[in-house]
């Protein structure tokens, strides 16, 4: 049997390949979100906030995810007015308002931090969960909706003028993705058992952007290896103790320039 | 009362205009969101506080020794970090990826060497009041305004009138365009790291002033608001992000001294995503496209 440390090492990397696939899947259809933690925090405090009602575990997880989604279809929304860079600092707003919006709010405990959360999180339900999701995101692929939305990254204009309606793909990719994100808080909250609003602040936000980037924009397996190592590493970096940080950042800088295009290459290319 | 709250957002907000000209600038040249521009902040609010503490040389003295330090750091990150990417050609990403690593490397070591507390940043001034009609303004709040608004002139002077100013701009124009016309577009680009890094570490070194203290991890909120700001005012303008910074600095106070304050940061976003709604690409749009 695995020891409690690495039991808690799985879990926190399985929410995090979570937390990567939840930008995958609007990446793949070109948007960019660097507000992600935003959804995840809903799914965390909705979540918990049921299960210390007394709703189970699984069906408080499923509002937190479908509210994370229905929210995503807020953001989503202006996402097709603006592009690029704007909708990355868009939703990067967006995730600084929920952060906020959970500092200041007292029913789920405000800037004291919301504690007393039962510890629900298994680590092979988180594992079963990240299996389900990597699924889903790779038949999405061969989907309609997925080649949609392949078609939209590579060129909104042409996929529009092929017939794709931009808003459904669109807005399908944003609160897919926010769902998973949902998924991954509610795990995460009955893990850490303890929540507050900093823990959804944007530096989350930006290492979820980092499992992406770094493991590969454009193979669904990108962001699970990216989110495993960005997990693992300053776990094992531990033998350089009080420097792990430092070392984390340089090797990153050293993947970016040895692989700008991601660790892993896209799909198509290793046919 | 009001008229005082604008003075006060005044010079909040020439502070996020300096930050978020630091942000215009690279991301004119290189189209690049530049992640640990924030920490560049940081560390030239520290270099200010070491040259005042060790060489007595007073507020001017700090600010010129935060925005070297600042400018040689920001020019370091450009040859380190960005620069290799480039030539490799690699995708528009892989630079932000490799500012996050920058960002985290800055932000440790900066941590051990002071402490991950609040350090106190010595007063520089004696807390004199001057009393302007219905308005007050400490000597330390005009010294803020007087240097933000002139190292904006000097900064508007310079790209219009010198040859290095106006070969940024081309640069930033259409940076293909500007190396084919014989602008050696590395130096530029350089160039404009150590100018907004230079921006961002006087900023650094004022907010310090401002608030009479400073920490390690100061630069992660003025990193997001520097974006909010660019962003308000337009990709890549500078005059934009100056005039984006003052209205954010005034919306923040305003919305701390008549709406709730603790949700100050959140409607600074919320203003931010209604320009955007409204005018999709910025107040003052630099006809830069924001890319897909």
């Amino acid at each position: 049997m695995l020891s409690g440390y690495w039991e808690s090492v799985i879990t926190f990397a399985g929410i995090n390949v979570l937390m990567g696939l939840s930008l995958y899947v609007p990446m793949s259809a070109g948007l960019i979100s660097l507000g992600q933690a935003g959804f995840m925090a809903i799914g965390a405090y909705l979540s918990a906030y049921l299960t210390k009602l007394g709703v189970p575990f699984p069906l408080a997880m499923a509002a937190g995810a479908l509210a994370a989604g229905i929210v995503g279809l807020i953001v989503g929304a202006p996402a097709l007015r603006i592009r690029g860079i704007y909708i990355m600092i868009l939703t990067l707003g967006f995730g600084e308002i929920v952060r906020v919006f959970f500092l200041n709010f007292t029913p789920t405990g405000g800037a004291l931090g919301y504690s007393g959360i039962q510890p629900l999180t298994e680590f092979y339900w988180v594992l079963t969960a990240c299996a389900i999701a990597l699924v889903a995101v790779w038949r999405l692929r061969h989907s309609r909706m997925g080649r949609a939305m392949i078609a939209i990254h590579e060129d909104d204009l042409a996929a529009e003028a092929m017939g794709i309606n931009l808003m459904t793909v669109k807005l399908f990719a944003f609160s897919f993705g926010a769902v998973i994100a949902g998924v991954a808080g509610a795990f995460y909250a009955h893990q850490t058992l303890y929540i507050d609003a900093q823990q959804f602040d944007f530096a989350r936000s930006a290492t979820t952007f980092l499992y992406v980037v770094l493991g590969g924009p454009a193979n669904p397996l990108g962001p699970v290896l990216g989110a495993v190592l960005v997990t693992i590493l300053p776990e094992t970096l531990r033998v350089v103790q009080d420097w792990r940080m430092t070392f984390f950042g340089g090797l990153l800088v050293i993947a970016a320039i040895w692989r700008p295009d991601g660790l892993l290459k896209p799909l198509h290319s290793y046919r | 009362m009001l008229l005082q709250q604008l003075v006060n957002g005044l010079m909040l907000g020439s502070t996020y205009a300096l930050v978020a000209i630091g942000y215009a600038l690279i991301f004119g040249v290189l189209r690049l969101l530049h992640l640990a521009h924030g920490e560049v902040f940081m560390v030239g609010a520290f270099a200010g506080l070491m040259v005042s503490i060790w060489l007595s040389v007073g507020p001017l003295g700090a600010l010129i020794g935060g925005l070297v330090v600042a400018a040689l750091l920001g020019m370091l990150l450009e040859l380190i970090a960005f620069r290799p990417i480039r030539h490799r050609g690699g995708n528009y990403l892989a630079p932000i990826v490799s500012s996050v690593g920058a960002g985290l490397v800055i932000q440790e070591i900066m941590t051990k060497l002071f402490g991950a507390e609040q350090i106190s940043f010595p007063k520089q001034f004696e807390s004199v009041v001057y009393q302007l009609g219905p308005i007050q303004v400490s000597d330390t709040q005009l010294f803020i305004m007087g240097i933000a608004f002139t190292t904006m002139f000097a900064l508007h002077v310079f790209v219009t009138y010198t040859r290095l100013g106006t070969a940024m701009r081309a640069a930033s124009e259409n940076i293909e365009v500007a190396s084919i016309l014989g602008i050696n577009v590395n130096t530029v680009v350089l160039l404009s790291f150590g100018i907004a890094s230079g921006l961002g570490g006087i900023a650094g070194v004022l907010v310090g002033m401002n608030f009479s203290s400073i920490s390690p991890f100061m630069g992660t909120d003025m990193a997001t608001k520097g974006f909010a700001v660019m962003l308000i005012g337009g990709l890549g303008s500078i005059y934009g992000a100056m005039a984006g910074g003052l209205i954010l600095g005034i919306v923040e106070v305003l919305s701390v001294a008549y709406l709730a304050s603790s949700y100050r940061d959140a409607f600074v976003f919320l203003l931010m995503i209604l320009i955007l709604l409204l005018r999709p690409r910025g107040l003052f749009s630099a006809g830069i496209e924001p890319g897909r």
